[in-house]
């Protein structure tokens, strides 16, 4: 019986490792372990044996069970092992084929520049206004401290719905201004950007229809340092930390002090190169102490409360931002050109 | 505004290369454009003085000069010009010198012989006959220079000899002797053939061995005019050739660019139109002054006067339109002599892009540059009657204005007049009918003070805004006419060209007081942000010339600008340095800030047409009057009223859109015409309606989805529009059949309805549409109001609890007439369907084998669920009987 049982093992052994596949080694499996398998078959005559020598050969049989059983096992894990690796490697693909197309569309260049400023200001307390574009005459220069015979009013420079010339369409964005300071409760911080329309033809820096964005302060004890405090943060968010800046004096008829705030180029750092035309500076937007004329004309104590404003052209940051040369491709709306953002 | 830096140091001295001085005027509020070294492109150039010449010894029109330039040794030079002599003084270009235009002269041979260089015309020295009149160059006709037109026939037989007779007394006349005169003038000895003659001339090519025609009987040297000669016949007898100056003092070998005012730098500055004082040097050179913290030196006009005769009854002057003309100043220069101003004169008129007429245009012209004051100067002999009268013109009123062109005036306008008609547009051209000509005796010079909005209007109607115009647009100083035409007069005396009269004709309607502001130290400071001390703020209100008085402070006459405490912080501001303002951050009370709900809806629509592929585009709000028609709205398409623009660039940029489909079809064909194969865009834009307050527009925004090319069709861009009503959570969603709207395909167009309102349409474009725009391909498009979406936002998002039994599916497939639709399929098995109905789906329409031509097989997959337990196939069967039956009675639908 003993014989019997090496015989077993070592037969089993051998066939377990030229076993090719999980469903042979299965059979196998009944083969010897199975309630017919050879090894039940052998324990069966257990009985046969004598009383000392049934715990020896029990003992004996079952160690060959537990031999078989962990080869078995081994066996299994190494064909698992096997035909996974085969499956695997017959399921490798080529990387380098393109991906399934997903389209998704694009936000243009110029709304991409102006979130950015929208963003900026948000952060710093500020709203966002709307405002009517066919505007009144009256928002767009009276309250605005332009008077009756500034040069901008004239046909030639502004779009008239009425031989009054009291509905226009807006050639700035600051009636926005008087429009906050009318109905807004005080303190005002907005900033109101949106569509401005001026009498220019289409060229590769012009167009009849632009953008600006409006920025509006009204507060007590408002000032002119504020003014630069927080146009130099916004720059230095829109064109990173260290920007230089500038401010010039200007005249605007709505802010006195009035300035032009230049940044420094950043091609040449300031030197003079062909894209600041040898300045070394760019000028970015105009701003400026409101007016006590204006904030009184808008019901403000100008005794009480100053404010700041400033007004920046959207598309002139947003040409330079992408390094657009021609402004035309910005209402273009090619979409070979819309992709590239 | 050019300004002169020769000149602006006449008033004060300001020590600083081009680009600080730039910089420091641009920081105090002048802004400097450009600079320009007028010498910057001229480099080792010369004055040099012929020694001697001789004819090329391999050509017949060369000349070999020596020159003196200085140096211990002559310069060879070689040149092709005639008009010079041994003595003249004239420009060289030494070997590697710079001529304007980045011109290079270096040395070489010309026809073998060395040439260091190159004598220079004025032209080459980037100057005309007006900048040095006396270089204007005349020549003669020389004969050895002749060449025949018909080379049969010749007018002068080759080898002419002297004495040979031309025709009359004009002989030929063999050159012996050329004496350089100077100045331009030469004494000729020559040969008519056993004749001598000696003849002074100013006709500047003839030298020895040349052969003249000589009118023998009147001595005179003939021209090719006198000839009746055509230049071809005569190649060299040009009236070209080099510079020869008569300037005094010039030695050979000084630099070139003082003596022709090369050495002058140019400013020019972008003045704001608050500041018309600064439209002048003397403006300008207060602002210099400023800056740099020098003094400036003013000049006061000292007049001689003293001509015979008696002003006030010479001329009288009449303003009946006060309001329209404050100020009129005038003087009387009598015996006036004509001629060109003299070279300091010309040279800064130039340097400031004025071009120099005569003395007398000349003057008025250097006085509106350095005071800022426009000057007149007419002929007194037209003035008729020996009265002015500024008066407006009358309905039209013609006029011919020094331009030569005849102006129509209307009574808006204000005129110049004598007794009998006008002689002047006030403030912007004088009359032809009283110009300054060269016989002119008796000038009068006007220096007003004209309304600003007067002069505007007249100059934009008349299309002519003139230097003059430009500035008294702007509201000029009316103080400054009688410093103005007293500088005028002096100025006649100091070029004696003329006699001036005494005393002045002023007729003051407005003099305006001068403004006194309190200067508020703490409220400057409190608006700046600074603490500048008041002695500061008050040297720099100084510096201006503001009458400072302990905190009274004077506004000068010429700031008109100035009229308010923040005007006057501005002034401080400037001069103490915009820089040097603190950068402060905000304080006070916190504000919120933030997006509105409606903005950032408009953000989230944005997001989800971007994420359905659909890119951003930006249009003009205005357009052309025909995309109503070419979008098919009928005649009587009530949204056809648009606010009309009565000033438009164009007839395509007239009206403002009330829809803005015809801008997003633009938009695709333009890419279908870049040949762009796909494009999907969206636009979030506002369209135009009449009828807002206070006749505004309402201006509702829309959102507009288009599309062609691959993958696209009706139901791809219902995709998209689902998925913006389910970002915006809308209730009962449906897209009803619409064949109305004549800008789609009647049978591809639907109204999209949600939460019970229709907030828009969408659909194929008609093809006739489409044609009208020249597409060649299928468009979609989707117009959605932005309002009704707002409205048709559904409630915020709330957790339903993930089911927990299974659920039974049910598949059925429904024979209907073709005019059912799969919506009204839907609809009736909704209704039918009791609580366990949980999802209809479609997944089949079948039409063909099997199915009676007109009817369609239409397959649901049905979802019943309960929540509190699992149904059985009984529930299931019973719900599906009742489905099927609702089906055949409403619609007629029966399963398959």
């Amino acid at each position: 019986m003993k014989e019997q049982l090496a015989k077993i093992k070592a037969d089993a052994l051998s066939a377990f490792e030229r076993a090719s596949d999980a469903a042979a080694l299965d059979a196998l499996r009944v083969k010897y372990l199975g309630k017919k398998g050879e090894l039940t078959g052998v324990l069966k005559m257990m009985g046969k044996l004598s009383p000392e020598e049934r715990p020896v050969m029990g003992q004996l049989a079952n160690d060959v069970r537990a031999a078989l059983e962990g080869a078995l096992d081994a066996c299994s894990e190494k064909l698992e092992a096997a035909a996974l690796e085969l499956r695997l490697k017959s399921e490798a693909v080529d990387v380098t084929i393109p991906g399934k197309p997903v389209s998704l569309g694009h936000r243009h260049p110029m709304y991409i520049a102006l979130d950015e400023i929208k963003d900026i200001f948000i952060g710093m307390g500020f709203e966002v206004l709307e405002g009517p574009e066919v505007e009144l005459a009256v928002y767009n220069f009276d309250k605005l401290n332009a008077g009756e015979n500034h040069p901008s009013r004239d046909w030639s420079d502004t779009f008239y719905f009425d031989t009054n010339s009291r509905v226009m369409l807006r050639s700035q964005t600051s009636p926005m201004q008087v429009r906050a300071m009318e109905t807004r409760p005080l303190p005002i911080r907005v900033i109101a950007p949106g569509r401005v329309y001026r009498k220019d033809e289409v060229d590769a820096t012009h167009s009849p229809m632009f953008h600006q964005v409006e920025g509006l302060v009204i507060d007590k004890g408002v000032t002119m340092a504020d003014l630069k405090g927080t146009l130099n943060t916004v720059v230095e968010q829109l064109y990173g930390a260290g920007t230089k800046t500038r401010f010039r004096p200007h005249h605007f008829p709505f802010t006195e002090p009035s300035c032009e705030m230049d940044v420094q180029c950043h091609k040449c750092g300031g030197v003079g190169c062909p894209t600041c035309k040898g300045e070394g500076w760019i000028e970015l937007l105009g701003a400026g102490m409101v007016h006590p004329r204006v904030l009184e004309m808008a019901g403000i104590d100008s005794e009480v409360y100053t404010g700041w404003a400033f007004g920046i052209g959207l598309e002139r940051t947003a040409l330079r931002r992408f390094k657009i040369a021609d402004m035309r491709l910005i209402f273009e709306n090619d979409v070979r050109f819309l992709e590239q953002f | 505004m050019k300004l002169s830096r020769k000149w602006l140091s006449e008033f004060v001295t300001v020590d600083a290369n081009d680009k600080d001085f730039a910089e420091a005027m641009t920081l105090s509020g002048s802004k400097v454009e450009i600079t320009e070294d007028l010498g910057a492109e001229i480099q080792n150039v010369v004055a040099g003085r012929i020694q001697s010449m001789e004819r090329h010894p391999n050509s017949d029109h060369m000349w070999v000069c020596q020159l003196d330039v200085g140096r211990e040794e002559p310069v060879q030079i070689v040149t092709g010009a005639w008009n010079i002599h041994e003595g003249d003084m004239v420009p060289v270009a030494l070997h590697k010198s710079l001529l304007p235009g980045g011109k290079k002269i270096e040395k070489g041979k010309l026809r073998g012989v060395l040439s260091n260089g190159m004598l220079c015309s004025l032209s080459e020295l980037n100057l005309d006959e007006r900048d040095f009149p006396y270089a204007v160059i005349e020549p003669a006709a020389l004969l050895n220079d002749y060449k025949a037109i018909d080379p049969e026939k010749p007018s002068v037989p080759a080898g002419v000899t002297p004495g040979h007779k031309l025709f009359g007394a004009v002989k030929a006349a063999f050159v012996t002797k050329v004496e350089n005169l100077g100045g331009g003038r030469f004494a000729v000895s020559c040969d008519s053939g056993g004749t001598y003659h000696t003849i002074t001339t100013a006709l500047v090519n003839i030298h020895p061995h040349d052969t003249i025609a000589l009118d023998t009987e009147k001595e005179h040297i003939c021209t090719l005019a006198d000839l009746r000669a055509e230049q071809r016949e005569f190649p060299h007898c040009i009236s070209d050739g080099i510079f020869v100056l008569q300037e005094e003092g010039v030695r050979p070998g000084d630099d070139i660019r003082p003596v022709i005012n090369a050495d002058d730098h140019v400013v020019e500055f972008e003045i704001t139109p608050n500041r018309p004082d600064c439209l002048s040097i003397i403006g300008l050179a207060r602002e210099a002054s400023a800056t740099f913290n020098a003094p400036l030196r003013l000049h006061n006009p000292a007049v001689k006067g003293g001509a015979a005769g008696s002003l006030t009854e010479l001329l009288d002057v009449e303003t009946p339109d006060p309001d329209l003309c404050p100020r009129y100043t005038a003087r009387m220069v009598r015996n006036v002599k004509i001629a060109p101003s003299p070279k300091w004169m010309r040279e800064r008129l130039r340097s400031m892009g004025v071009r120099p007429i005569n003395n007398i245009v000349d003057i008025t012209n250097y006085v509106m540059l350095e005071y800022g004051q426009p000057m007149h100067a007419f002929d007194y002999r037209y003035v008729k009657g020996g009265k002015i009268i500024v008066r407006r013109a009358a309905e039209g009123e013609e006029l011919t204005t020094l331009d030569g062109n005849v102006r129509k005036l209307t009574s808006a306008m204000l005129v110049i007049a004598d007794d009998t008609r006008a002689v002047g547009l006030a403030g912007i051209m004088g009359g032809l009918n009283s110009e300054i000509v060269g016989d002119t005796v008796d000038v009068v010079f006007e220096s007003a003070n004209f309304d600003g909005a007067c002069i505007r209007k007249a100059a934009l109607a008349l299309g002519m805004r003139t230097e003059a115009s430009a500035k008294f647009e702007k509201g000029l100083d009316p103080l400054n006419t009688l410093p103005a035409v007293n500088r005028a007069c002096e100025l006649v005396e100091l070029l004696g060209a003329g006699e001036v009269l005494d005393g002045v004709i002023d007729v003051l309607n407005h003099v305006p007081q001068p403004t006194v502001l309190q200067l508020r130290p703490e409220k400057i400071n409190a608006l700046l942000g600074t603490d500048v001390p008041v002695d500061e703020m008050q040297s720099i209100l100084k510096r201006l010339d503001f009458g400072v008085d302990g905190e009274t402070v004077t506004v000068p006459s010429w700031r008109g600008d100035v009229e308010h405490y923040a005007d006057l912080a501005e002034e401080v501001a400037r001069f103490h340095g915009y820089n040097n303002i603190p950068s402060t951050l905000q304080r006070g009370e916190t504000t919120r800030g933030g997006y509105t709900p409606e903005q950032q809806l408009e953000r989230a629509l944005g997001a989800v047409c971007r994420s359905c592929g659909y890119s951003e585009i930006i249009t003009y709000s205005f357009i052309s009057p025909a995309c109503y028609d070419k979008i098919g709205w009928s005649p009587d398409e009530p949204l056809r009223s648009s606010l009309k623009i009565l000033n438009p660039l164009g007839e395509d940029t007239s009206i403002m859109r009330t829809t803005a489909l015809p801008s997003m079809l633009e938009t695709l064909q333009r890419n279908c015409s870049y040949r762009n194969k796909s494009a999907r865009l969206y636009e979030i834009g506002k369209i135009y309606l009449p009828g807002g307050p206070d006749g505004l527009a309402n201006e509702p925004k829309m959102i507009t989805l288009g599309a062609y090319g691959e993958d696209m069709d009706f139901f791809a861009m219902k995709g998209a529009v689902e998925a913006l009503l389910r970002e915006i959570r809308a209730q009962d969603v449906h897209f009803d059949t619409c064949s109305s709207d004549p800008s789609y395909h009647p049978g591809r167009c639907a109204a999209v309805c949600a939460g019970g309102e229709q907030i828009g349409v969408i659909g194929q474009i008609h093809p006739l549409v489409a044609r009208n725009y020249g597409a060649d391909t299928d468009l979609y498009c989707a117009e959605l109001s932005f309002d009704a979406l707002l409205a048709a936002q559904g409630p915020g998002a709330e957790y339903v609890p993930l089911p927990r039994f299974p659920a039974v599916n049910r598949d059925i497939a429904l024979v209907c007439r073709e005019e059912v639709t799969v919506g009204a399929l839907t609809a009736c098995i909704r209704r039918a369907g009791g609580k366990l109905l949980r999802d209809t789906a479609l997944f089949d329409v079948y039409r063909g084998t099997g199915i009676a031509a007109g009817s369609k097989s239409v397959a649901f997959s049905l979802t019943l669920r309960a929540d509190d337990r699992s149904i059985v196939a009984a529930e299931a069967d019973d719900e599906i009987k009742a489905i099927l039956e609702a089906l055949e009675k409403e619609l007629g639908a029966v399963l398959r």
